[in-house]
């Protein structure tokens, strides 16, 4: 037996057993679910009912304004901009003699916010109701045929189909920016909670004054090597067993909780809770799921998945085996070493959610082909499909570059680690760590 | 049989040479002490022994043949200054680990364990973790994950620090069984007391240089000052020295007086005599002697001497003589 393998599966034993994989394993997704649900709960929560109250100068807005499930518009003579609030309402719109020909402003008054969401329901609803009360003067046609019409036209629905050749299939945008998106996320988390992993495995070496016994037994490039494969076997044994895992609950979560609940909500989230409804997104649209499911080429997107995970985990762990060998045993001072891997990764995880909305512009298409953000960025773009968003040459291009790029940062990785594992005392520079890895040893 | 031989190592860093045109030869079954102060190049030295460094000049034979790293590692054990295990691993479990890592198959490795924690009385420790052991017992454990796969070469760089006289001893006289059975051993300290004690054959390093070697009898007749100390039988005395209460002391052309050491006259022969005048000189004034012995410098005078540049006898005679 190789003493590569040795290492590498030292490094996968020692972590797979500790208590605390065992936790994070099961409990991870636990907590996962717990955010969704919480995210969900809360959205549907507080999804509030505003009573609106109308002073119209103009007389027909009480036939025309339609309330809805959020917006409810009281018309009463004893209601006006003073005592609105203790009247019960949220606020008060006052509305002015409409002429044609002009702008006319209507004015909202509220003690607190609607918000923006509500605002703008609001203006579609005034803006409707001036709309049909035109309609009818100009055509005598009443505002309940109007709705009639309305109700009746809605026979028509647009399905897209992704063009590839004599076979269209049917795509869905949703699934595939929800599989972008939670890829994305994943492979951006997975790099950072291993790469550090390999970076604490290489200092805890040099703290506990392994490094040099263990360079008398096996070559320096081997040890880097065979911890960063341990870890990452660590890393492929938790994804699946987290697959395996949130399929379950998963398939739970579709019995128990009702699937209204879950598409109510809404289709972007601010911030950090964009990963909640995208994942979210991904549960709700069940039909849309095992459409995507059997229309995309599953197989592939998994497999990409996978190459883009490892590529990415190799691309990264071994400059991070590198900052670990060079830093004592103050994690301050990995930190500031730290600085320039961590940017790019931020930087693809923030092109990732720009790209996920357009999987075909320019700054995808390059994002996805650099190696530095390739692993995140394509993941974003695969899912929208390959030959059709993703051509095939951008695909292998983007693969050789990544497979080159770890070849390249493990090259420039082992050069740094054999002289950064020996080295005990004053923190070095990147430009100290440079001169090891280009000088001759 | 040669095992090691070291021609012309040089290594340099970015601005400095640690080591320095250094040759030497290592015999089969030797013990072999790598003398200098801190900074003078050992470990550098060690770690292309080690295959750890690739030497920028020079060559390594190791048994007859040019020195590969990637294959007479297995037959070297090393044990490094800066030491240490995996604390969060089970004892057992490491020692097997680095034995499987030098080579050995996992039959072996665990034959080879089980006989040295035995050999130790560490057998009850198998299960315990590195951070549970006191620092002599991780000592122990280090010496054995060095030795178990019975490399024909071992390294040991300062092996007795952080040891208690007992647990020294054990480890001494387990390094003389090495060598019995064939090992040579390289044995890097600042401990001179020891390096005489155990050592063969020595060979000082400062500045990155060679400066001694030899064997450690021959070092020390090479910078031997022509001292010897001389014991008298002379009548009892009041208490106060016993040269000032007798009122004599030993004069003549063939050698001086450096002091006194332990009731002895501490003399010095001059150039162009011999002992035999010291003798002669001290019956023919009629005392009866009663000891005459070389005093030989300390290996540790010589290498202050020669680090410091400073002269032999300055060094050691207020030592010596006021002892």
């Amino acid at each position: 037996m190789s003493k590569m393998w040795l290492i590498t599966r030292r490094e996968y034993l020692s972590r797979v057993r500790r208590k605390t994989f065992l936790l994070s394993t099961f409990l991870l997704p636990v907590v996962f679910i717990l955010f969704i649900a919480g995210a969900v709960l809360i959205q549907l929560k507080t999804k509030s009912h505003h009573e609106v109250a109308v002073v119209d100068a103009n007389g027909f807005f009480k036939d025309y304004l339609k309330s809805d499930s959020t917006i409810s518009f009281v018309f009463s003579p004893d209601i006006d901009t003073t005592n609105y609030a203790t009247k019960g309402c949220s606020a008060v719109l006052i509305i002015p003699k409409i002429a044609a020909g002009g702008k006319t402003e209507c004015r909202l008054k509220y003690k607190k916010s609607l918000g923006i969401e509500q605002t703008s329901a609001l203006e579609d609803h005034v803006h409707q109701a001036v709309t049909d009360h035109m309609i009818y003067e100009q055509t005598s046609v009443s505002r309940a045929k109007l709705d009639s019409i309305r109700s009746q036209a809605d026979i028509t629905d647009v399905r897209s189909f992704e063009d590839i050749g004599p076979t269209a299939k049917a795509s869905s945008q949703t699934s595939a920016y929800a599989i972008g998106y939670v890829s994305g996320i994943l492979i951006y988390l997975l790099t950072f909670v291993y790469g550090a992993a390999v970076m604490r495995g290489v200092m805890e070496e040099k703290t506990n004054r392994i490094a040099e016994v263990m360079v008398s037994s096996v070559r320096p490039f081997e040890l880097m090597w065979g911890k960063i494969t341990g870890i990452g076997a660590v890393g492929l044994t938790q994804f699946l067993l987290w697959v395996i895992l949130l399929g379950a609950i998963g398939a739970v979560a579709q019995a128990v909780v009702p699937h209204e609940a879950l598409n109510n909500i809404p289709q972007t989230g601010p911030g950090g809770m964009a990963a909640a409804s995208a994942a979210a997104k991904a549960g709700s649209s069940g039909f849309d799921l095992s459409k995507f499911i059997i229309n995309t080429n599953m197989g592939l997107v998994l497999f990409c998945f996978l190459f883009y995970f490892i590529g990415g985990y190799l691309f990264y762990s071994a400059l991070f085996a590198a900052v670990g060998s060079a830093v004592n045993e103050d994690p301050q001072e990995a930190q500031s070493l730290m600085l320039p891997i961590t940017l790019p990764v931020v930087f693809s995880f923030v092109i990732m959610t720009a790209v996920v909305q357009d999987p075909t512009g320019p700054l995808a298409t390059w994002a996805s082909i650099i190696p530095f953000s390739s692993p995140i960025v394509m993941m974003a773009r695969i899912p929208s499909g390959v030959p059709g968003a993703v051509p095939y040459w951008q695909l292998g291009l983007s693969m050789l570059l990544l497979v080159l790029g770890f070849l390249g940062t493990t090259w420039l990785a082992g050069k740094i680690y054999r002289v950064g594992i020996l080295m005990y005392g004053k923190k070095p520079t990147w430009k100290i760590m440079w001169k090891w890895a280009f000088r001759s040893n | 049989m040669t095992i090691l031989e070291v021609t012309d190592l040089e290594k340099h860093f970015a601005t400095q040479i640690a080591v320095n045109k250094v040759s030497f030869q290592l015999e089969e079954g030797s013990i072999f002490g790598l003398l200098g102060p801190n900074g003078a190049g050992k470990t550098t030295l060690i770690r292309m022994i080690t295959g750890i460094f690739f030497p920028d000049n020079g060559n390594i034979r190791f048994q007859g043949r040019p020195f590969d790293p990637m294959q007479d590692i297995i037959r070297i054990g090393y044990m490094p200054e800066e030491r240490g295990m995996y604390k969060k691993m089970k004892i057992g479990e490491q020692a097997l680990y680095l034995a499987r890592l030098k080579g050995l198959d996992s039959q072996q490795a665990y034959a080879k364990v089980k006989e040295w924690f035995i050999k130790f009385e560490m057998q009850s420790w198998w299960n315990k973790k590195v951070e549970d052991l006191s620092k002599g017992m991780q000592q122990k454990l280090q010496f054995v994950v060095t030795v178990l796969h019975e490399p024909k070469l071992i390294i040991l760089d300062e092996p007795f620090s952080g040891l208690d006289p007992v647990n020294s001893n054990l480890i001494k006289d387990e390094i003389y069984g090495l060598a019995r059975k064939g090992s040579s051993i390289i044995f890097s300290t600042h401990r001179m007391e020891q390096v005489e004690e155990i050592c063969d054959h020595i060979i000082l390093m400062n500045k990155g240089e060679k400066i001694l070697d030899g064997s450690v009898g021959g070092v020390k007749q090479q910078f031997k000052e022509n001292l010897f100390a001389v014991g008298v039988e002379e009548p009892a005395s009041d208490g106060t020295s016993e040269a000032e209460a007798n009122g004599w002391a030993p004069e003549a052309a063939g050698f001086e007086v450096v002091g006194r050491r332990g009731g002895q006259w501490v003399v010095k022969i001059r150039h162009g005599y011999r002992p035999n005048d010291v003798l002669r000189y001290f019956i023919d004034q009629g005392r009866s002697i009663v000891s005459f012995t070389e005093i030989l410098p300390s290996l540790s005078d010589i290498f202050i001497r020669l680090v410091e540049g400073t002269p032999l006898a300055r060094q050691f005679q207020p030592v010596n003589l006021e002892r």
